[in-house]
């Protein structure tokens, strides 16, 4: 029963938020400063990341292709094609999820729990449209950018690998990444990227939002919003492969 | 003026306000006491709508608030100022972007305008050069009059306090006492103010409505409360020491 109350409450929050909005102008300002918020404050830890997943990808890929009868150029295209279907999007996903997801929740939580979001709704503002639309337009609008970046990066990390391990000549590294290129892989993580960046906004937003009590909640809160985001991206990844892969 | 008859609201099985009814003048500071947990901050927030009755009407100047829909809502809240009891500022904004706030969503001045309206707000509560300040910056009596000042800065015609004083050195509660007071003589507001603050009452107490249990007790002005036979109100106001020997 639970679940049908929050889920339905999410999607009666969702209508408030896509509303119509009091005045374009601010919207648009609040959704440039969300996009450096959200977008370029990650980029660091989305660099990080991805350089160490192509070199990881990349060293175990070798390791498992001792065959002499198996390409090592085929290391090269396991690692672009890892980067490109899964590791950009949505491993990258799940830790925005805990970045941002805690970020969202707790920064609605405790504006909730310090009569903030009262102080909007008697100004007449719309609250939930206010602090929740520019997150969730900025997040879809950049996240497809930090991935387009994540997967350079992450295919540059295995070439890095393959450079000072010698686990593959880096010349057949660089082969494999050429080799069968299936520009549709963007398209199909990029379409994954667009859902999780609404899930990573939108459900921890809405965990702030009902935030209720006190700083014990706001944190509860918190560590809420970010297990529903990555159970719901682990989800959407299911489905989203199914009706685009298959 | 507002007007509120017969408004009742629960929360589950807790019944917070019992038909409560009575009405706020213009021009005046009026009071809202009672002990923590008879149900002021309810009665307060059903009032301006933070929270839906369950029964009874809300008049704001003989438009019936209660059975408006959101829209119709929304424009009545343009003319209404609220002070938290917290404050409510935003954290992440400087003073002078709190208060520029509701000047931004709701008016089409030009930059220049709003920071001219922004000074006469501050100025009014006493608050030169905190502009730039952040809230976390400032002491608990600048942040009060910082609401003070984004509550009246689009000038509006009601304007609710929630325990304005709370939190407050006796010094800094006068102070924002007065100010409350004299911005409601000044722009002829409706002021309604929730406290059970004593010194509140006595100083600025144009109209008092005690509540107690989620009722309505007693009403009345700040003469006529330190002469009341009844009894819970007078457990109430002679709490302390002081006010027994004040009445004696």
């Amino acid at each position: 029963m639970k679940i049908i109350f929050h889920t339905g409450r999410y999607f009666l929050l969702l209508a408030k938020v896509f509303s119509r909005p009091e005045k374009g102008k601010i919207y648009f300002k609040l959704i440039l400063r969300e996009i450096e918020n959200l977008g370029i404050n990650s980029l660091g830890i989305v660099i990080i990341i991805s350089v160490f997943m192509g070199a990881v990808i990349t060293l175990q890929t070798a390791y498992n292709l001792e065959n002499p009868l198996i390409p090592s150029y085929l290391i090269g295209l396991t690692a672009r094609d890892s980067m490109i279907l899964e590791f950009s999007s949505t491993i990258v996903g799940l830790i925005l999820a805990g970045k941002v997801g805690s970020n969202i929740a707790s920064e609605i939580g405790t504006m909730r729990i310090t009569e903030q979001i009262d102080a909007l709704e008697i100004m007449g503002v719309n609250s939930a449209s206010y602090l929740v639309l520019p997150k969730i337009i900025a997040a879809v609008f950049i996240n497809p950018f930090l991935t387009i970046i994540s997967i350079f990066v992450g295919i540059f990390g295995g070439y890095i690998a393959a450079l000072t391990t010698g686990a593959v000549a880096p010349s057949a590294y660089i082969y494999g990444l050429h080799y069968v290129f299936i520009p549709f892989y963007i398209t199909y993580s990029l379409i994954k990227v667009v859902f999780f960046a609404f899930i990573i906004t939108s459900v921890p937003a809405y965990h702030g939002y009902y935030s209720s009590g006190g700083a014990l909640e706001v944190g509860r809160s918190s560590t809420m919003a970010v297990v529903y985001s990555s159970i719901l991206i682990l989800l959407f990844n299911v489905i989203l492969t199914q009706l685009l892969l298959t | 003026m507002i007007e509120i008859r017969d408004i009742s609201k629960s929360f589950g099985n807790t019944h917070v306000l019992k038909n409560i009814s009575t009405f706020f003048e213009r021009g005046k500071t009026n009071l809202i006491i009672g002990q923590s947990g008879s149900g002021k901050t309810v009665l307060l927030k059903s009032i301006i709508g933070l929270h839906k009755i369950d029964e009874g009407e809300i008049f704001y100047d003989d438009k019936e608030f209660s059975k408006m829909q959101d829209k119709d809502k929304k424009e009545i809240r343009k003319e209404l100022g609220m002070v938290f009891q917290g404050g409510a500022l935003f954290d992440s904004s400087t003073v002078q972007e709190n208060v520029m706030f509701p000047l931004d969503m709701f008016t089409e001045m030009s930059y220049n305008e709003k920071l001219e309206r922004v000074n006469f707000c501050l100025n009014k509560v006493n608050l030169e050069n905190a502009n730039n300040l952040y809230p976390a910056e400032i002491s608990g009596g600048m942040q009060k009059r910082v609401a003070i000042a984004r509550a009246i800065s689009l000038n509006p015609k009601y304007l609710f306090c929630d325990e304005p004083n709370s939190g407050l050195d006796p010094i800094t509660a006068i102070v924002i006492d007065n100010l409350i007071r004299e911005l409601t003589l000044e722009f002829n507001m409706t002021t309604v103010i929730n406290t059970h603050d004593m010194n509140s009452v006595m100083e600025i107490g144009d109209k008092i409505t005690f509540i107690h249990e989620g009722q309505k007790w007693w009403e009345g002005n700040k003469s006529e409360i330190l002469k009341t036979e009844n009894h819970e109100l007078n457990s109430f106001v002679f709490a302390s020491e002081l006010m027994r020997n004040f009445k004696t």
